[in-house]
């Protein structure tokens, strides 16, 4: 579905990212392993047309993305910024507007009851009328991929996608995440940064360091040697219910708080 | 969700557009009321029906035919053209810089405007002032003085707009360099002011007080052409200015251009209001204020804000005119006067009652 070859990107004379390659299949989950500044939020970029790579190709199903329209773009790819924001509209329209790339100057009827079918997805029926302004953290993140998800993508990109949300909005908007990546065939691509939230709902995993892949494949990747050489971190891993567990040991803590 | 929510869902949505179509409507109704208004008002007697019957037909009277023509309507229609110009480019201006401070003023124009009429009144003589019985101070040749304030209107969005598509500056970053060029240009005129003879400088500051009377069929047939350029562009390209309120990255994966969108809009506004302050002087507070006085009632959906602002800023303006004219009569005041005055303690108190703009 994305292929990506030796994808090479750059701010000015700083190379951010290093010959990036990696394949990406129908109804996948990938989460984007790394620290902060490694190039992850470059990547997405690079993929949804807002940076232009330096060299390399991304193929999305069989097509060059240099070939694509920004509208043809639009219509294939949605994209979650790390930080979304309220504006004063009902969340009908906050998502209706993801309709954008579809829409001519009014709005048909099939815009209408598919947005109306986006919110019951996200489980946001009961908000349709409610004024973005009033919802909490999660309840904002739900609208901002509903409003992706109006887009009709084929692929979705989520940076950070529970940032700054509390542990049971992580997990519901993960939850969400993960059903509709298998429900619609969507494929996804998410930067994270909680390993076990990663562990739990992703399929394969991209660990990128200093702008180049570490590794990349399912959870056999996810190793103590993997994760030290990643984050300089020293690890434990165990298992629960079938799932690996990422625990911190304990020592490292105070060589972290040294480390300024 | 069953089939009938979702049907209600969308019902909900239709409803919300009809209560938008209905303000808007409603508007208009007010708007072509004040605009009666404001004929009948004025120091010879006119009936209802003689304006009305003036106005669709050729009236037997030569002087109610000149009275309406030469004198009334020009400054009626130039004050509603004016305001829902002025408007309606705050309101883009606002949207496009993401920035609820946006407008002409804060981004040079009128400053660049008064510069290049200073400089047409001082430097180029078109400032020959003379006293008559109503007026105390006359400008000898008009068209000069209003080229000029076009240059140093167009010249201040310019420098502006350079460095905005060189450097690729953020929305604030243009706000900031729009207080730069104010201060540069404040800063011109009153060298130039220091200079100059007493006339000079009465003919100056005469000059920059907005005045609907300076108006005439031709200025008005410019503003219209251009209102309506304006006024199109931002209805075709509705969706687009919905999608820039949440931000660029997300308007740019919907599909939208948004360095084009945000060169050719304010291009177009910047047009748009250096014509209007070329011609009618400096009116203030407009362009700021009608976009968030209208903002309650009719949403954030940018094709229905922005004609409803642009009605908002025409019914602004021909209110100020009449309050202008009936303040002190027989003295009409300079219309720039009433708006500063009435705008400045309006704005605050939009503020103060509601918590973000």
């Amino acid at each position: 579905m994305i292929r990506i070859d030796q994808l090479d990107c750059a701010y000015g004379n700083r190379q951010v990212l290093h010959s990036i390659s990696f394949n990406l299949q129908q109804g996948e989950l990938v989460s984007v392993l790394g620290m902060n500044g490694c190039g992850k939020s470059t990547l997405l970029k690079c993929i949804n047309g807002l940076l232009q790579p330096s060299s390399g190709e991304i193929h999305i199903n069989g097509q060059s993305l240099r070939q694509l329209s920004r509208q043809e773009l639009a219509r294939t790819i949605g994209y979650l910024p790390q930080n979304t924001q309220a504006i004063d509209c009902t969340v009908f329209e906050a998502v209706l507007i993801g309709r954008r790339p579809h829409l001519g100057w009014q709005v048909t009827d099939n815009d209408l009851v598919e947005t109306a079918r986006i919110l019951r997805l996200t489980g946001l029926s009961g908000y349709a009328d409610r004024s973005t302004l009033q919802l909490s953290g999660g309840e904002l993140q739900r609208v901002a991929i509903a409003r992706t998800l109006a887009q009709q993508p084929s692929i979705l990109l989520l940076d950070e996608p529970v940032n700054h949300l509390d542990i049971r909005s992580q997990i519901d908007v993960m939850a969400l995440i993960h059903s509709l990546t298998k429900q619609l065939g969507i494929s996804t691509i998410a930067v994270m940064h909680d390993l076990n939230m990663a562990l739990r709902f992703s399929d394969s995993f991209l660990m990128m360091k200093e702008g180049a892949v570490l590794a990349t494949g399912g959870r056999e990747v996810i190793t103590t040697d993997n994760i030290r050489e990643l984050y300089q971190l020293q690890v434990v891993l165990q298992e629960l219910n079938g799932i690996p567990l990422v625990i911190p040991c304990p020592e490292q803590e105070p060589s972290l708080l040294n480390r300024s | 969700m069953s089939a009938e929510t979702a049907v209600e869902t969308s019902d909900s949505y239709s409803r919300r557009i009809r209560r938008r179509l209905l303000v808007l409507l409603a508007l208009l109704t007010l708007l072509a009321i004040i605009g009666l208004l404001s004929l009948w008002i004025g120091s010879y007697p006119l009936s209802i029906s003689q304006i009305i019957q003036g106005v669709v037909a050729t009236p037997d009277d030569p002087l109610i035919t000149h009275l309406l023509w030469n004198i009334r309507l020009p400054r009626t229609v130039a004050a509603m053209l004016a305001g829902a110009a002025l408007a309606l480019s705050g309101s883009i201006m606002q949207t496009l810089l993401k920035n609820p401070l946006a407008a002409p003023s804060t981004l040079g124009v009128s400053q660049g405007a008064a510069f290049g009429a200073a400089c047409a009144i001082i430097l180029l003589g078109s400032g020959q002032t003379f006293s008559t019985g109503n007026e105390a101070v006359l400008l000898s040749s008009r068209s000069i003085t209003a080229t000029c304030a076009f240059f140093g209107a167009i010249f201040s969005i310019a420098v502006i707009l350079t460095i905005a598509s060189v450097r690729q500056l953020s929305s604030e970053a243009l706000i900031l360099s729009g207080v730069a060029m104010a201060a540069f240009f404040s800063a011109c005129t009153m060298l130039l002011q220091y200079f100059a003879s007493d006339l000079q400088v009465a003919a100056t500051l005469f000059w920059t007080f907005g005045d609907l009377g300076k108006a005439g069929w031709q200025e008005n047939g410019l503003m219209a052409l251009l209102l309506l350029l304006t006024g199109g562009f931002v209805l075709y390209r509705g969706w687009c200015f919905n999608s820039l309120q949440w931000g660029d990255e997300v308007a740019r994966t919907l599909g939208v251009h948004t360095s084009r969108l945000r060169l050719i809009g304010l291009l177009l506004t910047c047009l748009l209001t250096a014509v209007i302050t070329a011609y009618l002087g400096i009116i203030a507070f407009i362009g700021l204020m009608a976009p968030h006085l209208i903002r309650p009632l009719i949403g954030n959906d940018q094709r229905f804000l922005l004609p409803a602002a642009a009605l908002c800023g025409a019914l602004l303006l021909v209110v100020a005119d009449i309050l202008s004219r009936v303040i002190l009569a027989p003295v009409v005041i300079p219309v720039g006067i009433i708006t500063s005055f009435a705008g400045a303690p309006l704005f605050l108190f939009l503020l103060l009652q509601r918590r973000q703009l």
